[in-house]
């Protein structure tokens, strides 16, 4: 299997364009943000005050890392169930973010949002959190410090597995 | 005539065997899923496993935490009815869990209260079952669960003449629709019986058990054989992208049950099984 490798941020469109099936190796700057983020930023769109201008043309990690221990860049940085994110899915693409990676299927209506969108989700491997923290190279605390691990990281990652596993023409892998 | 255990002689065990279980995946399950890569001919399911048992050696080796959901520690107590515990054993496995996950860098992934959830910061409270065994040993079980799967498990009643092929289906179904979600490749934990407290307590028991260890009892033990099949034929793969290796295991434990009633607990495990034991 032929892994295409994508350097962000300027590689960014090239996702659009990509099928489902296909592995990816991300390089370069990515955001996290999970359950309470994502709930956040979208009381913020709801309340017309919109999301920061950084995570506009990025991608969304679902993920909450364990703590970093001294010397390390990152913890254990695994993909946290998408699913769960399923009612903010719109609400973030409409606002520019090109899309999500995390793990597992989506329901039928959040498909339909990355084509509308045109956005896409890609999927990592759950359980593999020491291997994929391993493939970050830098983490800073971007947003919501005060939670925790649930916070939104900035994140720079160095040939990062991912799959399409929704294309922005909204063709899914799970049919 | 009572055997005294030591509080601290526990604490110190609880602690080794929950840093353990952080780090280092079982030697079973690193096995199963070496001989899943390679059985496999899917290429996805190659690559996720690949990636799976590089993971198990960059945690061991760089002491990252196996999963970044260090889960919440649930711990099985089986206490000799001839001993003596020095100490509030319910404290003893609380501190050894605040200790370990504080100095392991371990993510504190509890919060106080459902609605207000509020961090606990330091993964307690632990969830302890206590059973009370013939004899003058302790032996602790220890699971680290992480709830990617645990949201995928279930507990249900079933009607009391439900059929060997109609429960065959209901598991398979719900392995199905929850498994892609769940970090397949999975154990999947069944408990048959009892209350519905009880069923799902088995079904958590169930993944103790080391893989490829069977039920006792021939028929259970057949039972397992067919489900693990139909599930491994339902090409959900490792990390749900295809393959025929949804499943590294399927453990049932059965109770008697009520005359009006069938009791079923469905209790996923991802592939990341984090478990771990010992005995004083």
């Amino acid at each position: 299997m032929r892994f295409k490798k994508i350097f962000l941020p300027k590689e960014i469109n090239e996702l659009k364009s990509l099928k489902v099936g296909e592995w990816l190796l991300l390089n370069g700057p990515i955001f996290s943000a999970r359950d309470q983020a994502c709930k956040l930023l979208v009381d913020l769109i709801k309340e017309g005050k919109g999301i920061p201008l950084e995570l506009k043309n990025s991608l969304i990690y679902h993920m909450g890392p364990s703590p970093t221990p001294p010397g390390r860049v990152s913890g254990s940085a695994g993909p946290t169930t998408s699913k769960r994110m399923d009612p903010f899915v719109s609400w973030l693409l409409s606002q520019g973010i090109v899309g999500f990676i995390g793990k597992g299927k989506r329901d039928k209506e959040t498909e339909m949002y990355f084509k509308k969108y045109k956005g896409v989700y890609l999927v990592t491997v759950g359980g593999a959190g020491a291997y994929l923290g391993d493939k970050i190279k830098k983490m800073e605390i971007f947003a919501f410090p005060e939670l925790g691990p649930e916070a939104i990281y900035y994140l720079e990652v160095e040939d990062f597995p991912a799959m399409v596993a929704i294309d922005s023409e909204g063709n899914s892998f799970w049919k | 005539m009572f055997r005294v255990i030591d509080g601290d002689v526990i604490y110190d065990k609880l602690v080794d065997v929950i840093t353990k279980a952080n780090f280092e995946l079982s030697r079973d399950v690193e096995d199963a899923l070496w001989e899943a890569y390679n059985n496999e001919d899917n290429e996805n399911a190659k690559i996720v496993l690949d990636i799976l048992i590089k993971n198990a050696r960059i945690a061991k080796e760089k002491r990252i935490p196996i999963c970044q959901d260090c889960g919440m520690v649930v711990a099985f107590v089986e206490i000799g009815d001839k001993v003596y515990v020095k100490g509030n054993l319910n404290d003893l496995i609380d501190r050894a869990v605040s200790d370990v996950y504080k100095k392991n860098y371990l993510r504190p992934s509890v919060v106080k209260d459902p609605l207000r959830r509020i961090n606990t910061q330091d993964n307690t409270p632990a969830i302890v079952h206590y059973e009370i065994k013939p004899g003058d040993k302790l032996r602790v079980y220890i699971l680290i669960k992480g709830f990617g799967s645990e949201n995928a498990s279930i507990v249900k009643s079933l009607l009391p003449t439900v059929t060997e092929e109609e429960l065959i289906n209901e598991i398979v179904n719900h392995v199905k629709n929850y498994g892609p979600n769940a970090c397949p490749p999975l154990l999947v934990g069944i408990g048959i019986g009892g209350t519905l407290e009880k069923a799902a307590l088995l079904s958590k028991k169930a993944t103790l058990r080391p893989l490829k260890e069977k039920n006792h009892d021939p028929y259970w033990a057949k039972m397992e054989e067919i489900l693990l099949e139909e599930i491994n034929k339902l090409n959900i793969g490792p990390g749900g992208l295809g393959g025929k290796t949804t499943a590294l295991g399927v453990h049932i434990e059965v109770f008697p049950v009520h005359i009006a009633g069938f009791t079923l607990a469905i209790n996923m495990q991802c592939s990341a099984i984090r478990h771990g034991w010992f005995e004083i």
